[in-house]
């Protein structure tokens, strides 16, 4: 077969069908930024380490410099476009993005669409229960300006969770705990 | 990425038949896709198996007083699974301190236990690697090594394999399921899965040509749910690699010793296991002074390459606080990590 082959897929992008013709090795982020024309989604690192490319696939958050187009044929992709159920008329953010403001969870402001994407991500896994599960649980997105405090308090805030004060941390130690299995 | 030729076959023998041709699989992409992105590996010819995980290959059922994990269920999904949280603790706290919460809803069962080396040298076309192009030598052994291997490491390679999953896998004895075109099948035992690297490091595993992971194995462990413990020792709280994991699980007869198992990530080619220490400790107290001893035990003929020589330490160390951890109890380990 030929390596240099088109492939036709379709992808629902932020509930919109759309049809694109793919050599083999497109990323799903490249066709997001290059030929969906959803440059939200950010290119980092492009190596999985940093979390800026991610994106809602089917509804769980991925990296998505990691997969290719060809093998997302069918499947629906949310990006930080999409995110928002508001009209343009009427301006109204998703509660994390409006969480984000309140918060000033962004410096430079690069990360924070697969900040926002994986948080997003997370509240639908409905895995933390503490402050120190949405820390951990945030872990795969990189802020280099460093507004971790604030990008948690943030995701905090929707999910209903508080950070615990100094020397009371709900995790042991103080350490962000890996497993999250309180339940 | 080198331009390659793209197949998804809709059925299971399309997927082998396709792998007896030569072509590469992907899964999760995770690994793969990076490697292809830095030239590491350059496959003519991918099969995306995806297609099939519908076909069972994506499942997690009981299974003769056990459980199989299907090769194509993702690590996110197996390590949160009712039925893994309940019976084997100890595979969802390995499946969890590993990547990131992103990855692990890409990565999957069989593609986690084909992960290749995160060796610097490895990854870097521009240098040497046996095991990226065999016979061209090892600049690790005097270089970059402070992740790298001090057990069971050869003149040709001292890389050591990242999962942490697999870690808990080879405590668990797990067994890996595989299937090949013509109705090949076999079953390959944990400890032979892996291989050590010795004079062909460039074969990471026994799998053959062909052969692809259908599902994992896992015997019943109900004796060590109570009292197992993984702890991942790093250079940040979260999403990197292990310097050392120890995979710990312990049966408690009172406070005697009635089963254990200890096995290690972050150290060797392949997840490390030294059943003779584990006998060597039946029928003692769960002491700090046993435990010790069997880490002592684990690590005889280690040595370091420089800027690893630490794990010599960390490593016993890492064994004694895993145990004790885990004779704390499981419940008490969630949430435990250096």
């Amino acid at each position: 077969m030929d390596a240099y082959q088109q492939h036709p897929i379709r992808l629902r992008i932020n509930g919109q069908d759309r049809e694109f013709a793919v050599e083999s090795w497109v990323t799903l982020l490249d066709l997001l930024r290059e030929r969906a024309g959803m440059t939200g989604t950010k290119k980092g690192c492009d190596h999985g380490q940093c979390g800026a490319c991610t994106v809602l696939l089917d509804g769980r958050r991925v990296n998505s410099c990691l997969t290719l187009a060809v093998m997302q044929d069918g499947h629906e992709v949310t990006t930080i476009e999409g995110l928002a159920q508001g009209t343009e008329a009427d301006g109204a953010l998703h509660p994390l993005q409006q969480a984000f403001i309140d918060h000033d969870a962004f410096q430079c402001g690069y990360c924070t669409p697969g900040q926002i994407c994986s948080a997003a991500g997370l509240i639908a896994e409905g895995q933390a229960r503490t402050f120190d599960d949405v820390r951990e649980l945030m872990s795969g997105n990189i802020c280099r300006c460093g507004a971790y405090p604030q990008i948690s308090r943030a995701v905090g805030e929707v999910l209903g969770i508080a950070p615990a004060e100094p020397g009371n941390a709900s995790g042991q130690q103080g350490f962000t705990t890996g497993s999250v299995l309180t339940s | 990425m080198n331009p390659f030729s793209f197949t998804q076959p809709k059925d299971i023998d399309g997927v082998l038949a396709a792998m007896a041709a030569g072509a590469r699989p992907v899964a999760g992409g995770t690994n793969l896709l990076d490697l292809m992105k830095e030239g590491t590996m350059q496959p003519a010819s991918v099969v995306d198996i995806n297609a099939i995980a519908t076909q069972g290959l994506d499942r997690i059922e009981e299974h003769e007083g056990g459980l199989r994990l299907g090769a194509l269920a993702r690590n996110a999904d197996t390590a949160y699974h009712p039925l893994v949280r309940e019976r084997y603790p100890l595979l969802s706290s390995a499946i969890l301190a590993g990547a990131s919460p992103q990855l692990r809803n890409m990565a999957t069962n069989g593609g986690n236990l084909l992960q290749r080396t995160r060796c610097v040298y490895f990854y870097d076309v521009g240098t040497p690697c046996n095991k990226r192009e065999p016979g061209t030598g090892c600049p690790a052994k005097a270089g970059i090594n402070r992740q790298l291997g001090i057990l069971g490491t050869s003149e040709q390679c001292i890389a050591t394999h990242p999962s942490d999953m697999c870690v808990a896998l080879r405590a668990l004895d797990a067994t890996v399921h595989v299937r090949s075109a013509n109705g090949g099948e076999r079953a390959i035992p944990f400890a032979e899965f892996h291989r050590l690297p010795g004079d062909r490091p460039d074969i990471d595993s026994n799998l053959q040509p062909g052969e692809l992971i259908t599902h994992i194995a896992l015997p019943d462990a109900a004796r060590f749910t109570g009292h197992s413990a993984y702890i991942k020792v790093r250079d940040r709280l979260s999403y990197a690699f292990a310097l050392v994991s120890v995979a710990a699980a312990l049966e408690l007869d009172g406070d005697t010793v009635r089963d254990v198992r200890i096995a290690l990530g972050g150290v060797a080619h392949k997840p490390w296991r030294v059943e003779e220490a584990e006998r060597g400790l039946v029928g003692q107290p769960a002491s700090e002074a046993a435990f010790a001893q069997a880490a002592e035990r684990i690590l005889q003929g280690a040595r370091g390459y420089g800027q690893n020589d630490f794990k010599l330490v960390l490593a016993k160390n890492a064994i004694v606080q895993a145990l004790t951890t885990a004779k704390r109890g499981t419940e008490a380990a969630k949430g435990v990590q250096q």
